[in-house]
């Protein structure tokens, strides 16, 4: 079924494919639009601004999130800014450098396509945020404030404190709320998509759970938007939420979207580090502190035996008994390589006995030498918020002693399957934002996690899903008491009554966390045929364990966060599979996935362009059956394929 | 450290609720207060996961429901009222970034949820805040169309302007305040909207028409009326300052005369 991964690119010049695809698209007139009904799974800047827009131009939309409030979704969180080719700075940005730095930085496993699409209208949603209200900051002229991120050599991030991520999300939430009060929107919180309804091989509604009474309800449409974010949480402790979770993306692909590049996930390097094993969270440090601050450990063994005892502070350590690894092994960049170089640097000092702590996990971000060359004030201008967030959780001050760090789980790259429209391979099913595949390649670089979003939802799938409905507009509302919804739901019952039968004694996170032990170390940062191997066994064994072993309590009719944690987890096992499945097959290092027989002599991430430049899509073939591999190989037509170098 | 915990607990929302203690041991300082709950939770589904325990008086009424999220201080789900006081005994955060060294070992705490009649309780801890988004709903945004914005920086704004605005745009729309206020008021969270959309020449067109649409709905909601005690203040977690509900005031007044 390779014939599945068309990726409908417009023919022309790169610059002229959007403009082309957009006068080829076929229109749906405003009273025609009043026919058609769009489910939108979730509510962050993908899912809140495509069902605001799609709302505005007329369409019935329902938007579903399993928060209490469309404004909770996991974008919130997001801290550093938005990336857009303004060229405001008059560094000579242009659309092309946007386009050329994303793919870069994706390592070259990304569609050029989508890619050049996303850096054209990155402008046009700096325009929309600021005409919405947004605060971005500003220049004492009135004119808007840019920074400069990770991997670039201009500033091109639009930022608001370090909360733009809650920004353009209250933005687009608000658009939304607008919708919602015209009526073009209904809005249904603390639902949960439990699986999707195909009729005749097209998306037509969805099973959810409302989460407070815990009924089954059945929803249908003419099209479905899935923007449910991505599934980092099958590593259990990571930057994400505590809620954000891969099942909606998981389901489609049960129901034959293809799920592509599992293995691409993003682990950032400065995260505060596990403080113990009570810990379900990590907390996300701002990229921007590695502008000023210096990652050491020591260079010998017995200082760090010392520091594990409490016997000396870091600070007390002398200037040649530390290692500054990064700017020993990467002088040209040191501190700054890019975030997969960083992560795996502090990996290799930790797996070699140097880490820092009582746990071996971590490794210093001093600002000693910073605060000597800056001054008190300055460092505190630049950082003082940063440093207040620091000291409110560790109880330490980076002021007197570094920060302790870590690297962590905090995006995936990898997600469902889509082309140049943003459909997957089940017609009438689209997938925006970190849930799909399409943008980041396999690493992505800073600030642009907002900008895709915010283009899906508000300039790109609104655009799109017109060409699909444009056929549409005759048939009557989908009929929700159609068998394929009676067998979806009774499918999603079977799997609830199934965790409640289980009765055993170990509460779900305790399982989850083992996944995550598992992920971790298998396929975590450095990964290797046998571990990949053994992940897989070994995760079969905890989804035999899961079986018998864990413990929903309560019933399926009231709100109940266990049961809604135990359907997670089901599919978090399946999708740790799928990823450590993906890892294996490609035998080549890129971007975030590093396989370590597959490096440089200098231990430099090694691609293998001839038998990987592809996209790998993977194919649901069943419960128990192999999922089979279809590849959608990447055309550089406009891009010179480069390795990465970051040492001269 | 160890503790005792006395939370609230509350089937749904026809249930009367009550008390129930409970106590917690091998608790770390560096462990948040979020994180202590999940490990009660753990407790509690293992202890009610086995009959022997149960028939010993073991607790039967499950894990504590309790809403969170993102867990660094963003998101504004998790809304818990610690030894009275919402979001408990530190000042500007929220629950999910308390923690345990703030507490006494051996203390025992309080757990309450946010106590207000426009959020009704829907089990234990967690709560109904609707109420809120039908506020915004009722014209906290600002009307543009999507893709008819002009240039960006075609609207001027002076730095110390987008700094006030943001000041106010940082409400995470928790509830704390209304939590907080003797009288149940969301005046705070209103006016936060209300003055931060306000304060840019964006949000000027609508400003009088958002003032007195969302103060009416936050008046048909059942929230409360602003007496100026200030109490919303001390406890916001992103420290929005009263000033606000004074602008919002002067916005609603202005709007008033005009009628």
């Amino acid at each position: 079924m390779a014939d599945k991964l068309i990726s409908k690119i417009p023919d022309g010049p790169l610059a002229e494919k959007w403009t082309r695809r957009k006068s080829e698209i076929r229109l749906v007139s405003p009273n025609n639009r009043r026919k058609l009904e769009i489910i939108v799974v979730g509510t962050g800047l993908g899912g809140s601004s495509a069902a605001a827009t799609l709302g505005e131009l007329g369409y019935n939309v329902k938007v579903f999130c399993i928060s209490d409030s469309p404004r909770r979704a996991h974008s919130i969180a997001a801290q550093g800014g938005i990336n857009a080719a303004k060229n405001y700075q008059n560094d000579n940005d242009s659309v092309y450098r946007l386009f050329y730095d994303t793919i870069k930085g994706g390592d070259y496993r990304s569609r050029e396509a989508n890619v050049y699409r996303l850096a054209e209208v990155s402008s046009a949603i700096i325009d929309q945020c600021v005409a919405e209200g947004i605060p971005f900051a500003r220049e004492y002229g009135g004119y808007l404030a840019n920074r400069s991120f990770g991997g670039v050599q201009v500033s091109r991030t639009f930022y608001a404190r370090g909360q733009t991520g809650q920004q353009l999300l209250l933005g687009a939430y608000a658009a939304l709320n607008r919708q919602i009060a015209a009526g073009t929107v209904k809005s249904y919180p603390r639902h949960e998509m439990l699986d999707l309804v195909v009729i005749n091989g097209q998306a037509k509604g969805i099973i959810a759970r409302n989460l407070v009474t815990g009924k089954l309800e059945r929803f249908g449409a003419h099209a479905v938007v899935i923007a449910t974010g991505g599934y980092g949480r099958t590593f259990f402790l990571t930057t994400n939420a505590m809620n954000s979770n891969g099942s909606a993306a998981w389901e489609c692909y049960k129901k034959g979207a293809y799920f592509a590049n599992p293995c691409f996930a993003q682990i950032h390097p400065t995260c505060i580090p596990v403080h113990g094993d009570q810990q379900c969270k990590l907390t996300l440090m701002s990229e921007s502190l590695r502008n000023d601050g210096r990652i050491w450990v020591p260079k010998f063994k017995e200082d760090v035996d010392k520091l594990r005892k409490h016997q000396i502070k870091p600070s007390q350590i002398a200037e040649d008994r530390r290692d500054y690894y990064l700017e020993r092994r990467y002088p040209a960049f040191g501190n700054l390589v890019p975030r997969d170089v960083a992560s795996r640097a502090a990996k290799e000092r930790c797996d070699a006995g140097f880490g820092v702590n009582e746990t071996g996990l971590a490794v210093f971000l001093d600002f000693k030498d910073a605060i000597a060359r800056l001054g008190h004030q300055r460092v505190q201008e630049r950082y003082g918020n940063l440093f207040d967030m620091y000291y409110k959780i560790t109880n330490s001050s980076p002021w007197e002693e570094p920060m302790m760090i870590y690297p962590a789980i905090h995006y995936t790259m990898g997600g469902i399957w889509v082309d140049y429209d943003l459909q997957t391979t089940i017609p009438g099913l689209y997938a925006i934002g970190e849930a799909n595949f399409s943008d980041h390649g396999g690493n992505r670089l800073g600030a642009s996690a907002l900008m895709q979003g915010l283009a899906d939802g508000y300039f790109v799938l609104p655009v799109t899903i017109a060409d699909y409905l444009s056929h549409k507009f005759n048939e009557p509302k989908t009929d929700t008491s159609a068998p394929e919804f009676d067998e979806a739901e009774k499918a999603v019952q079977a799997r609830i009554d199934r965790v409640f039968a289980i009765k055993g004694k170990e509460p779900v996170d305790a399982i989850h966390k083992k996944l995550g032990n598992i992920m971790w170390e298998y396929v975590g940062m450095a990964r290797e045929k046998k571990g990949l191997e053994t992940a897989i066994e070994k995760i079969h064994q905890l989804k035999d364990y899961f079986y018998k072993n864990v413990c929903v309590p309560g019933s399926q009719y009231e709100f109940n966060q266990e049961l809604e944690k135990a359907l997670r987890l089901e599919d978090f096992l399946e999708i740790g599979e799928l990823m450590a499945r993906d890892a294996l097959n490609r035998e080549e290092s890129c971007g975030g996935h590093f396989r370590i027989e597959h490096q440089t002599p200098e231990g430099e991430a090694q691609r293998d362009d001839e038998h990987f430049m592809y996209v790998a899509a993977w194919e649901y073939k069943g419960e128990n059956q192999l999922p089979e591999l279809h590849k959608e190989s990447l055309n550089y037509q406009y891009i010179k394929v480069a390795t990465r170098n970051y040492k001269d | 450290m160890e503790f005792n915990l006395k939370i609230w607990r509350q089937k749904n929302a026809k249930d009367k609720g009550h008390f129930e203690t409970y106590h917690v041991s091998g608790i770390e300082e560096d462990t948040s207060f979020l994180e202590m709950l999940d490990i009660l939770n753990d407790d509690l589904i293992r202890k009610g996961a086995d009959p022997v325990a149960v028939d010993k008086g073991s607790h039967t009424s499950g894990p504590v429901s309790f809403d969170h999220d993102c867990r660094e201080g963003i998101c504004g789900a998790c809304s818990l009222y610690v030894d009275g006081r919402a979001h408990g005994p530190d000042d500007h955060v929220t629950t999910c970034q308390l923690f345990m060294r703030h507490f006494k070992d051996g203390a025992t705490i309080t757990v309450e949820p946010w106590r207000s009649a426009a959020f009704p309780v829907i089990k234990d801890l967690v709560v109904d805040r609707t109420a809120f988004d039908k506020i915004l709903q009722a014209g906290g945004f600002i009307s543009v169309r999507t893709g008819s914005a002009q240039d960006a920086n075609a609207i001027l704004i002076p730095h110390e302007t987008a700094e006030e605005s943001m000041d106010a745009a940082a409400c995470i729309g928790c509830g704390a305040c209304v939590a907080t206020c003797k009288n149940g008021s969301a005046m705070l969270f209103v006016a936060a909207r209300v003055s931060s959309l306000s304060l840019l020449p964006q949000g000027r067109p609508e400003a009088a028409k958002r003032a007195k649409a969302m103060v009416a709905k936050m008046d048909e909601l059942g929230f409360g009326n602003c007496t100026n005690t200030r109490a919303c203040e001390m406890e916001c977690p992103k420290g929005i300052s009263v000033e606000h509900i004074a602008r919002l005031n002067r916005e609603f007044l202005k709007a008033k005369f005009r009628d």
